[in-house]
């Protein structure tokens, strides 16, 4: 229970635009006439990914003598080539599908990104990385605050959070519908006929008189307007089936209504989905067929290449931006549960058909000399070598177009991670 | 339910999941001070309401092939808990319990994927008395210490079987310390977030070390099950220094012992923590925001009375709750309708005043996964985000939804009762029937003209019964999936 998050909106919503003019259906035109549009798809590794065995610095003896049963063998990882700093590395062998991405050009890793003296608590950590604001990490969402610089009237379907609540990286003032299932987000009625007609335009009658004075209250009535006036936009894309079918993982099913909503081009341009799981301190199983991570590796892989080689069909992946996050890396070694505990810097993930793929940033050293400036925590962790909000800041100037120095309260922007 | 108490709908919503019309009528004869001093010595109430799921005039429960096993079957025991909120005659007793299942928030995914659903309802959900292995659950445990000493749950927790497999304390050994629990011990068991430090996460971890599982038990008559275990061999038994004080005379070190000795570092540690000026402010400020008030800011008056109420008493959660009760914060015209409903709160509530009759809590579970509350199920050991979190769109359509769902269930009843009150004779008195029946946070007078144009829509008014069962389930629906219901 976040207490003082919940004060983030102290009358946020009598802000809320009572009166949205539905965007007109030019998009599909548009579209045809080669116009574009620029998407951004946030995905949240939740749990702190072990970007260790995402990425593998494969040949390091240390990474072997640290790693006894979880390292990845030479053998087994698939390899993508040197870095920078010439460290050889190798995906996870569940990751064959992002390989091909990557060795078409259109998938990027940042390596060791975070932050100075980093969070290994999960929830103080996700809040720095949803805030870009290590300081204040109870304050609004990064891009919650993008799309609270938007011009008026924002639509209300201008956002789609793919989960149940809304995650702290969208957090604003601009109200993002929250919608898990396209078939579900219905208003279902006890009567038929003209008395479910009557109730329904009873209920958004009654969401118009929002109670500016009662903030509370008033944010309550902003989910009920935001949610009964982007139904019959939202069901359009209940309808969409691609071909091929995605995997039936919610991460997957996720990224379809994501790929559903740009193809009936209904509005929206920021998407948020996540996938869980990955915090493997016991047991995290890297190298077997159906361990815990391979299964991570796995439904990230599927899903990930599914929406890939959906939106290229659909001529969509250059309109597309996917950029990953997680809330900390993991402990260099293994414990004794065959997992790893909370560490600190990790690898991003960027993938679109704009982004310049590659190997950005260099890969920890994993040696145990006291003096080796790639770890932190009595070598027990890597240290960051790219900030974060680095990151974040290429995305918000280069992606979207805005000036991030006024987003981010500072000037992050980095030479040499040019994946845009 | 005309002409109640509003006080006691409001003790009701706090205390408790709402009040039935019996409840009212039972709290509704005592003063405000008797009434809360009945729900927090509910031990003088008798606890059968487990006895009544599947008799008539309760809520119903579902059972698709075979019996109703709630010990080993997750969606049995979710229904048993809807069932015991909406029908408990101890409902502080239930209010407790779920704060405190917020509080050591354990999923029940994990430990089905570690040992396997059955196992996972068992060790989450099963009453001693109904598992051949006598294994209690832990929100059973949970329940019996509901108002139990703070240092008493604390120590449970530790030991529980989910607990140990949900922060993996089970693989916490000498030769590699785990800390997952070590770590969220102190961070969300505790004294919060920015009162302890890294080297005390690992501290902690090596406290717990040998704090294990052992399978003791039949296979054959299933009295097998896994228990707390101290394994001397895996403890490490040097010195623990902390940061803060762990020992009343201010000791920060826990003092290295002999491997057989080692688990009274695990008591020394919880009860420094228990007993730590940080952890009573840290459980009063939840309380506060689960029990008076979620809007603006804490009140530091109320978290510093209640911290020392609790410091005062050993940590004594009944004398703590005693104190939240009566307090004048609670009282305070500004905490009426001053929190978001949880989704087990607005369902549980909304049965109690809606009706119950001919409905199943299996039917509440979906809805209320849609809203984002799926018991046994918080999202990760921080439980619930709570407050505005709840009302994303797609949450709200799904309490809409529900209202809708549950109002048509009830059409028949609504329509009677509805004729009962006399209230049928026209839209206005149907409506000021339904606004009682569903007391909801203050409404605009804007609001219940729209309430009121709806009644008279699509036709004349004849208070017929076709229109009664039309009507009423409508308006029931808008009522209850409005935004001012949604706040206790």
């Amino acid at each position: 229970m976040k207490v003082t998050r919940r004060q983030f909106v102290k009358g946020g919503v009598a802000a809320f635009t009572v009166t949205f003019a539905a965007p007109e259906f030019l998009s599909d035109l548009a579209r045809a006439q080669g116009a574009h549009v620029r998407n951004l798809v946030v995905l949240y590794l939740s749990g702190g990914n072990d970007s260790l065995s995402m990425l593998a610095p494969y040949n390091d003896p240390f990474y072997a003598s640290r790693r006894p049963t979880l390292a990845i063998p030479a053998g087994q990882v698939l390899q993508i080539g040197t870095d920078s700093s010439n460290v050889a590395l190798g995906l996870h062998p569940r990751l064959a599908g992002l390989k091909q991405i990557f060795d078409q050009g259109r998938l990027a890793f940042i390596q060791r990104t975070g932050y100075a003296n980093q969070s290994r608590s999960h929830f103080t950590g996700t809040d720095i990385w949803s805030t870009a604001d290590p300081n204040n990490a109870q304050g609004l969402g990064w891009v919650g605050r993008y799309l609270d610089s938007l011009p008026s009237p924002v639509d209300p379907l201008v956002g789609w959070n793919t989960t149940g609540s809304l995650p702290h990286v969208l957090q604003g003032h601009t109200a993002v519908p929250a919608i898990a299932s396209p078939s579900s987000y219905a208003f279902s009625s006890p009567n038929s006929g003209a008395e479910a007609s009557a109730e329904r335009a009873t209920a958004v009658r009654i969401a118009s008189h929002v109670p500016v004075d009662r903030p509370e209250l008033a944010f309550v009535y902003g989910s009920t307007q935001a949610a009964l006036a982007t139904l019959d936009r939202v069901s359009t894309v209940a309808s969409y089936r691609p071909s091929p079918a995605y995997p039936n993982t919610g991460f997957a099913q996720a990224l379809q209504a994501v790929a559903g909503a740009m193809t009936k081009s209904i509005g929206t341009r920021i998407f948020y989905v996540t996938t869980g799981g990955f915090d493997t301190h016991s047991a995290q199983n890297v190298n077997a067929a159906n361990g815990a991570y391979s299964n991570l590796m796995g439904t990230l892989n599927d899903g990930l290449l599914a929406f890939h080689n959906d939106l290229k069909a659909q001529g969509l992946l250059d309109d597309t931006l996917v950029l990953s996050f997680s809330e900390f890396g993991r402990r260099i070694s293994e414990n004794g549960s065959g997992g790893t505990d909370h560490g600190s810097a990790s690898v991003m993930i960027a993938m679109g058909g704009k982004v310049k793929g590659g190997l950005y940033g260099t890969a920890p050293n994993l040696n145990m000399d006291p003096k080796n400036p790639t770890l932190e925590n009595s070598n027990g962790d890597v240290t960051y070598e790219t900030d974060f909000r680095s990151v974040y800041a290429q995305v918000l100037d280069s992606w979207l177009g805005t000036d991030s120095t006024k987003l981010l309260g500072g000037n992050f922007r980095k030479g040499g991670i040019g994946f845009i | 339910m005309a002409g109640s108490d509003r006080q006691i709908e409001h003790l009701l919503r706090r205390a408790g999941f709402g009040a039935r019309p019996d409840e009212l009528s039972l709290y509704g004869a005592m003063s405000t001070t008797q009434a809360a001093s009945a729900l927090v010595d509910y031990d003088a109430t008798p606890d059968t309401v487990d006895s009544k799921i599947g008799s008539p005039g309760y809520v119903g429960t579902t059972v698709t092939g075979g019996a109703f096993s709630p010990q080993s079957n997750i969606n049995h025991a979710r229904q048993r808990w809807l069932f015991r909120m909406v029908h408990s005659d101890r409902p502080l007793q239930e209010k407790m319990t779920l704060f405190w299942h917020n509080h050591f928030a354990t999923g029940y995914n994990k430990i089905a994927g570690a040992l396997s659903a059955a196992e996972a309802a068992r060790y989450m959900a099963a009453k001693a008395s109904e598992d051949p292995g006598q294994v209690r659950g832990q929100i059973e445990m949970l329940r019996d210490n509901a108002l139990g000493r703070f240092k008493d749950i604390l120590l449970a927790i530790a030991k529980d079987t989910a607990m140990l497999v949900w922060l993996d304390g089970r693989t916490n050994t000498k030769a590699k310390p785990q800390e997952n629990f070590g770590r969220e011990v102190m961070e969300l068991f505790t004294v919060g977030v920015g009162n302890y430090t890294e080297s005390d996460v690992y501290a902690a971890a090596r406290v717990f070390t040998g704090w294990n599982l052992q399978r003791p038990g039949s296979a054959a008559d299933g009295s097998q099950h896994y228990e707390f275990v101290y394994n001397a061999g895996q403890h490490e038994t040097t010195a623990k220094t902390f940061s803060f004080a762990v020992y009343p005379d201010g000791g920060k070190t826990i003092p290295a012992r002999s491997a057989a000795d080692g688990m009274q570092d695990g008591i020394d540690f919880i009860n420094g923590l228990a007993s730590h000026p940080n952890t009573a402010r840290y459980l009063a400020t939840k309380l506060y925001r689960f029990f008076v008030n979620e809007f603006g800011a804490v009140n530091v008056t109320f978290v510093s009375r209640v911290a020392q109420v609790y410091l005062q008493n050993g940590g004594d959660m009944k004398a703590v709750m005693r104190e939240v009760l009566q307090s004048p914060e609670l009282w305070d015209a500004s905490a009426y309708f001053a929190r978001y409903s949880w989704p087990a709160e607005f369902v549980a509530r909304a049965l109690k005043d809606i009706g119950w009759s001919g409905f199943s809590v299996n039917d509440a579970l979906t809805p209320m996964s849609n809203m984002g509350q799926i018991l046994y199920e918080p999202p990760d050991v921080s439980g619930w985000d709570a407050g505005q979190t709840w009302f994303s769109t797609s949450a709200m359509l799904a309490r809409m939804n529900f209202a809708s769902s549950l109002a048509g269930n009830q059409k028949f009843n609504l329509a009677t009762a509805v004729k009962k009150a006399n209230a049928s004779s026209t839209p206005e008195a149907l409506l000021a029937y339904f606004v009682d029946a569903l007391v909801t946070a203050p409404m605009d007078p804007s609001v219940t003209v729209e309430l009121s144009n709806y009644l008279h829509a699509n036709g004349a008014w004849t208070g017929s019964d076709a229109q009664l069962q039309t009507k009423s389930p409508g308006v029931v629906h808008l009522i209850a999936g409005s935004p001012e219901y949604q706040f206790v």
